[in-house]
């Protein structure tokens, strides 16, 4: 399989404060990088989930393959197009292609228009004036499952469920090869959220997109992604196979992440979690591994030495970053995993 | 804090230099010339030219804007067109009558208005208070001038109660004259600002410790002077900062109205002659006093309310 | 939140209205504004009909002697060179409309423009117009408008433009807030990330929604424009004479003002029954609409 998207060493800052202030308060770097040097790929057709607490940078990435944020450094592409530089008129033809789901369902959608506007602005925006507008509209609705007469209605006066049907159908209304998913189930009643799912995952089926989910609901990773990263801090700490993940993770945050989400409920989301401490700030971020400030198997050189990503040596696929990944088969007598391949990088 | 002020400097002095600026462009935007506009058609091509030498025009406009500004920095606005004698003497002697106007009109007003705010605050939706909702927004709407030409009409031209035009001489006297034009500003403050203290009253009333304080049986007035007052006058205090440029526009036609001396009178005179160093100089000195007064009532309120610093 | 709700055309009702209905239910519980929507009515409709109201020539010279007191044929009077107060007074209705109605507009529209640019563009350009802005209000508005005129000539003309500058930076300043908070919204970004320009953002998805406060906000404002209006004629910077205007009846009234009060009453009563009308429909409209309007400027 081909890369649809591919992104390189991505690097976003954003400034905390104004240069005067930075200069009263002697800040010398009044900024913070919310995503600091990741690299992945979506292939044609594949889901991919990016998995991280709130902060962690994930929304951001998010943003900026759309455009709504700039990078520092770094490289996106698409479809073996390089787009990060792209701007206005030059981005257009790329953001035909994909599409982006925002958080609020209702909140997403611009107040002021009806249904069956907000439906056809896609067309407006690209400028194909030969579609029939109420064709469209009307067939788009059927395809979420609204029936013809929710055209008429303003955003705020559709339920939470609803607006995010009309959500996907508008993001899927130039049929685009990707579609970002920024908490797709975020606000929505638990019987509402299975439903946005299965019409989510259907027309993932008839359409063939590949869909970039951002979440904090294990469970809607673990149904609908084929691959998954886990965020912290604006890295990627672990990345694989959703399959894989679940089964053997090997980072002790996933294993934390894992480890507070029981299996059957759909509610549980990673804010439960207990993971001792406080997410450390972007602004003052820990030495060597940065988890190391709340992780159980932290030894002295984890606060010194900033772990490389190693793979696993059965799943090239499946890599970390951790100076003593998990190993799923403790050798008795050691209290706590042993370290397998500190020091070596796959170079990735 | 002391970050804002420096920045709360820093605009003002901005606003000040681009004020400057824009009052320079606006002079040199006028069609035709300056000087033939300002010495009528009769001016002899000698007299042209000494005007243009005076006011530099024969120099470029880069040039003219910086002569000006360091002209305003040693305190030059410029020759009076007429006596010659400097802009600067003649707004200055002008203007201290236009501030005790303001000052004596603001006073009054407050004195009547944070009672009358309070009390309505206090006896909410009393008779009192339903009167002086309507009185008040309507002493708000009626221009000062109007209310000005009313005053003279009944209480000196009818009544013969108080004199109508001048300043008077002497203390007694000057206090006198300062009774009709001082109601006419006034007027409109009673409203403004009873209409103020009444709202933040109601939202300190409605506070904690306030209710704290009643329920230990300490009375209703004690609670409102000692306690809710002082909090309830701040949106007042600060509100007074940004008035200093409605008090000097209505003091412009009550100066007028009443033949009182003042910088109002002066520039309406300066129009009506085309004296334009005058009416620059006027405009010039106001617009320093309303930024000092905005920022002044800017710092103070960062002072007593932390939230404002944030914004700017 | 709740003043864009209201605003809302299909908040209540989906159908326009069944809007008004919903508006108008609150209104008339509105004494002062109910007031002040039949003193409005009454002035527009004078001064639409004026030509028919009048009983002499507003302009003609000596209709009637010198400064008369009101009798069946001059019902309010003479004014010093023996015109007829009453036509003047009536057709006098015109100007201050007309001024508030130009003036306005124009700093409306301006101000929304000079709005959009400082709440959407880049943070310099909003800083250097929040410069600019906070500039001309540092002018004392009639200091400066005197200035102006003194610069260009009293005529209307002048009124007019010096209204429009003055009035602009406040609306800016609202609607540059507004599209500051909104430019964050979510919807604004899903908008963006479907590829859709500036002009399209600034035109149907900010627009629309800082309209509705900004068009109370400059109704609030209409009296202060009458009041402007009067006081530069009243000054005789503001409409050339013979023009009746009441600003300038309430100064000829002024200058006889030992010899008959009746000028001072044909030209003052009609300013403050137009500024009280306004007002009063000003701040029913606002009450209703949006009661917080004026905190965030």
């Amino acid at each position: 399989m081909s890369a649809l998207l591919r992104v390189e060493d991505l690097l976003v800052r954003f400034r905390t404060m104004g240069p005067l202030k930075a200069l009263a308060t002697g800040t010398r770097a009044p900024f913070i990088d919310a995503v600091c040097g990741v690299s992945f790929e979506i292939r044609k057709g594949e889901t991919l989930a990016l998995v991280g607490e709130s902060g962690s940078g994930k929304s951001t990435i998010a943003r900026t393959i759309i455009g709504l944020q700039r990078a520092v450094s770094g490289s996106i592409s698409f479809d073996g197009q390089e787009i990060e530089e792209l701007t206005g008129a030059e981005r257009k033809p790329y953001l035909r292609r994909m599409a982006m789901m925002f958080q609020d369902p209702v909140g997403s959608l611009s107040p002021r228009l009806t249904v069956r506007s907000l439906l056809t602005e896609p067309f407006r925006i690209h400028g194909l004036k030969d579609r029939d507008a109420e064709g469209e509209a009307e067939r788009l609705l059927r395809m979420v499952g609204l029936s013809a007469e929710f055209a008429r209605r303003y955003p705020h006066q559709l339920s939470g469920g609803q607006a995010r049907r009309v959500g996907i159908a508008r993001a899927l209304a130039l049929s685009p090869d990707l579609l970002i998913a920024d908490e797709p189930t975020a606000g929505l009643d638990v019987s509402v959220q299975g439903e946005v799912l299965n019409l989510l995952a259907r027309l993932q089926n008839e359409l063939g997109m590949a869909i970039l989910i951002i979440t904090h609901n294990l469970n809607v990773v673990r149904h609908m992604t084929d691959r998954m990263a886990i965020m912290y801090l604006g890295r990627f700490i672990e990345v694989g196979s959703t399959e894989r993940i679940f089964d053997q993770p090997r980072h002790p945050y996933t294993e934390a992440l894992l480890a507070a989400n029981p299996e059957p409920d759909p509610d549980a989301v990673l804010n439960r979690i207990e993971l001792k401490g406080e997410v450390p700030s972007l602004m003052r971020r820990p030495s060597g591994c940065e988890f190391h400030t709340r992780c159980r198997y932290a030894q002295d050189i984890c606060s010194r030495i900033f772990p490389e990503p190693s793979t696993s040596p059965d799943d090239p696929e499946h890599s970390f970053r951790c100076h003593f990944p998990i190993q799923r088969e403790v050798i008795s007598g050691f209290g706590r995993p042993h370290h397998t391949s500190f020091g070596t990088s796959d170079g990735d | 804090m002391w970050l804002y002020f420096a920045k709360r400097t820093i605009l003002a002095v901005a606003i000040i230099a681009v004020a400057v600026t824009l009052l320079f462009l606006m002079i040199m935007a006028v069609p035709g010339d300056p000087a033939v506009v300002m010495l009528g058609p009769r001016a002899t091509p000698e007299m042209k030219a000494l005007l243009h030498q005076q006011m530099g025009l024969d120099k470029p406009l880069v040039v003219q804007i910086v002569t000006f500004f360091g002209g305003l920095l040693h305190g030059n606005l410029g020759f009076d067109v007429f006596s010659q004698r400097p802009v600067a003497d003649i707004v200055f002697e002008q203007l201290p009558f236009t501030l005790e106007l303001i000052l004596i009109s603001i006073l009054w007003a407050v004195v009547i208005a944070v009672p009358l705010g309070c009390y309505s605050a206090v006896r909410r939706n009393s008779l009192v208070d339903q009167v002086a909702g309507v009185v008040t927004v309507a002493t708000i709407a009626i221009p000062s001038f109007v209310m000005a030409v009313y005053a003279l009409l009944i209480f000196a031209v009818t009544l013969r109660w108080l004199p109508a035009i001048g300043a008077g001489n002497g203390l007694w006297d000057g206090l006198i004259h300062l009774i009709l034009p001082a109601f006419a500003i006034g007027i409109g403050w009673v409203g403004y600002i009873s209409r103020l203290v009444r709202a933040s009253m109601l939202e300190v009333l409605g506070e904690n410790h306030i209710r704290m304080a009643s329920s230990f049986g300490i009375s209703e007035w004690r609670i409102v002077a000692r306690y809710a007052l002082p909090l309830a006058i701040l949106p007042t205090v600060t509100i007074l900062g940004v008035g200093i440029a409605w008090l000097l526009s209505s003091a412009v036609f009550i100066e007028v109205v009443f033949a009182r001396p003042g910088i109002g009178a002066l520039i309406v005179n300066a129009v009506n002659t085309r004296n334009y160093p005058i009416v620059m100089g006027v405009v010039l000195v106001t617009t320093f006093l309303i930024v000092a007064a905005t920022t002044l009532s800017d710092v103070v309120n960062a002072l007593l309310d932390p939230r404002t610093r944030e914004k700017l | 939140m709740m003043s864009v709700e209201a605003i809302r055309p299909e908040a209540n009702d989906a159908t326009a209205v069944g809007a008004f209905r919903t508006f108008w239910g609150q209104f008339r519980k509105n004494r002062l504004g109910m007031l002040g929507a039949v003193l409005v009515v009454l002035i527009a409709a004078i001064a639409i009909f004026a030509p028919l109201i009048v009983t002499h020539d507003p302009i003609r010279i000596m209709v009637g002697p010198r400064l008369a007191a009101p009798s069946l044929d001059f019902l309010l009077g003479t004014d010093q060179l023996g015109r007829d107060t009453f036509s003047r007074t009536i057709l006098g209705s015109r100007i201050p409309l007309f001024v508030a109605f130009a003036s306005l507009g124009s700093s409306l529209a301006v101000g929304l423009v000079l709005g959009l640019i400082a709440g959407f563009g880049p943070r310099w350009l909003d800083n250097l117009l929040l410069l600019f802005f906070d500039t001309i209000r540092s002018f004392p508005s009639i200091i400066f408008a005197l200035a102006l005129i003194a610069l260009l000539g009293p005529s209307l003309a002048s009124v007019i433009l010096v209204i429009a500058i003055t009035s602009m930076p406040i609306y800016a300043r609202v609607v540059r807030t507004q599209t500051e908070g909104l430019r964050n919204s979510e919807y604004i970004a899903a908008e963006r990330s479907m590829g859709a320009g500036t002009t399209r953002i600034l035109a149907v998805h900010i627009l629309p929604n800082v309209l509705g406060p900004l068009v109370i906000l400059v109704s609030m404002d209409v009296p202060a424009v009458i009041a402007v209006e009067a006081g530069l004629s009243f000054l005789g910077m503001g409409v050339r004479p013979p023009t009746p205007d009441w600003g300038a009846i309430l100064n000829d009234g002024y200058s006889y003002i030992d010899q008959t009060p009746w000028l001072v009453f044909a030209g003052g009563v009609p300013i403050v029954l137009a500024t009280l009308g306004f007002t009063f429909l000003g701040e029913a409209l606002r009450e209703i609409f949006d009661p917080k309007l004026r905190k965030d400027l």
